[in-house]
């Protein structure tokens, strides 16, 4: 029997961006998390950092107005917005390590109950592989929040007991948003905070690999 | 007062032996060596060590370095996904390569700079990355020993140079391009712009001169990668 519609990568975006405070700086990484900037609720302004050297990125460049001495991480030209600033790598890293950034939303492979994040490597994959920023950013952030989806393409859960691909960090994950619920991570295991529209509890809990605790009722996700 | 422009891209890379350890400033397109990078590809250098936050887009930036073969061994954080020259390299077994989280890469850079010989950072703990590293407990964290990275040459990318070697860089072209200037033994820099002394005022030089050991103008020689 196919599944009920989940959330799209947008909508998974869109429900992360509501975890940003107004006036937070923050750091978006590959994948989803770079779609939240789409994203931002009415009245809220955050500050982008990027770890080559930028704080206070504004929107992509237009088509005829990029520089190529101006690209966020991705490589993407990008705009600044009044207030900017550049440095270099050393001290945009020091932001990440240093818990000076106030959220950063990271891809993810995996996240274990503990919040262990693998997102850098797949196992028995060919070549090299590549960590950039993701281990500074995941070890330093204050709140990290890894967007995924909640279930690999054949079925399998990403939110798992222990992770068993290559970690980027251990303990390093907040909160989890997913095309299926909001998680968060505590002490005592993982909270789920929402499901998503028309999903139960029981349903996101089968197609979890760690126990969720259910705190009374559990509100939908609100994508307004 | 000592002269550090030299005349040509060619002239400035003449003295970089075989097998030496060489860092490559740039990152995501922007602050790369293109021209220095050329020249010392073109002058036939074997067997360095590479150490540079990526490791090439195809041809461009250290692409021709793993494409003509010349690199043995690479410390980076992220070759790349159009590092195709070096992953041909990688999965012969033709070059080596140490990954590094970008920020410990900086730092590790730093440490050399610095004349420190290592830290203790969170960092890694836990991953592969901490394979054989002494692991201790700080503040109630579980910390590993990184240890410096240290170059026989650094070449970088500065907008502007004084004919002291006081430098500028522009936008997010700065990126690893200071750090790798502090770290190194020599280092290179290709700029767009040779000012006069006193024409960068003090408190907008970002890499100060004592840093610089070479200066070449490279503006209208740019290699398209």
């Amino acid at each position: 029997m196919p599944d009920k519609p989940r959330l799209t990568r947008e909508q998974i975006a869109q429900r992360a961006a509501q975890e940003l405070p107004d006036g937070a700086y923050v750091n978006l990484g590959w994948g989803i998390p770079n779609l939240i900037s789409d994203y931002l609720p009415k009245g809220v302004t955050v500050y982008f950092h990027s770890e080559n050297g930028i704080l206070g990125m504004g929107p992509r460049a237009k088509p005829g107005e990029e520089d190529s001495d101006l690209v966020d991480a991705m490589k993407v030209p990008v705009t600044l917005i009044p207030g900017a600033s550049f440095f270099s790598q050393a001290d945009a890293h020091l932001m990440t390590r240093g818990g000076h950034l106030d959220v950063a939303a990271l891809g993810g492979f995996q996240v274990s109950e503990k919040g262990d994040l693998a997102n850098w490597k797949i196992p028995g994959s060919k070549g090299s592989g590549g960590i950039g920023g993701a281990m500074d950013i995941a070890a330093g952030t204050k709140k990290v929040i890894v967007c995924m989806e909640h279930n690999t393409k054949d079925g399998a859960p990403k939110i798992v007991k222990q992770c068993n691909y290559p970690l980027t960090g251990i303990e390093c994950t907040d909160t989890i948003v997913t095309d299926l619920a909001v998680i968060d991570v505590t002490p005592e295991g993982l909270v789920l905070r929402e499901v998503a529209p028309g999903w139960t509890p029981e349903e996101v809990q089968e197609r979890t690999g760690a126990k969720l605790i259910v705190k009374g009722e559990v509100p939908e996700m609100k994508l307004g | 007062m000592k002269q550090k422009i030299v005349s040509s891209l060619d002239a400035a890379v003449a003295d970089i032996p075989d097998g030496a350890r060489i860092m490559f400033g740039g990152f995501g397109g922007a602050g790369f060596p293109n021209n220095l990078i050329q020249s010392l590809s073109r002058k036939g250098i074997k067997s360095i060590t590479a150490i540079s936050n990526n490791c090439g887009t195809r041809d461009g930036e250290l692409g021709i370095m793993f494409k003509n073969g010349q690199v043995k061994h690479v410390i980076c954080s992220f070759p790349g996904p159009h590092a195709n020259h070096f992953q041909e390299r990688f999965a012969k077994g033709e070059v080596t390569c140490e990954l590094v989280p970008q920020g410990i890469l900086c730092e590790r850079m730093r440490m050399a700079a610095a004349g420190l010989l290592g830290f203790y950072t969170t960092v890694g703990v836990g991953t592969e990355v901490a394979a054989g590293k002494e692991e201790r407990v700080i503040e109630g964290k579980r910390c590993i020993l990184e240890t410096p990275i240290h170059a026989d040459f650094a070449l970088i990318k500065a907008q502007k140079a004084d004919e002291l070697g006081n430098l500028t860089y522009r936008l997010a072209a700065r990126n690893f391009n200071p750090i790798m200037a502090m770290a190194a033994s020599t280092t290179i820099v290709e700029v767009d712009e040779i000012v006069p002394v006193g024409s960068i005022a003090p408190e907008n030089v970002i890499t100060p001169a004592i840093f610089v050991h070479r200066i070449v103008q490279a503006k209208g020689l740019h290699y398209a990668g």
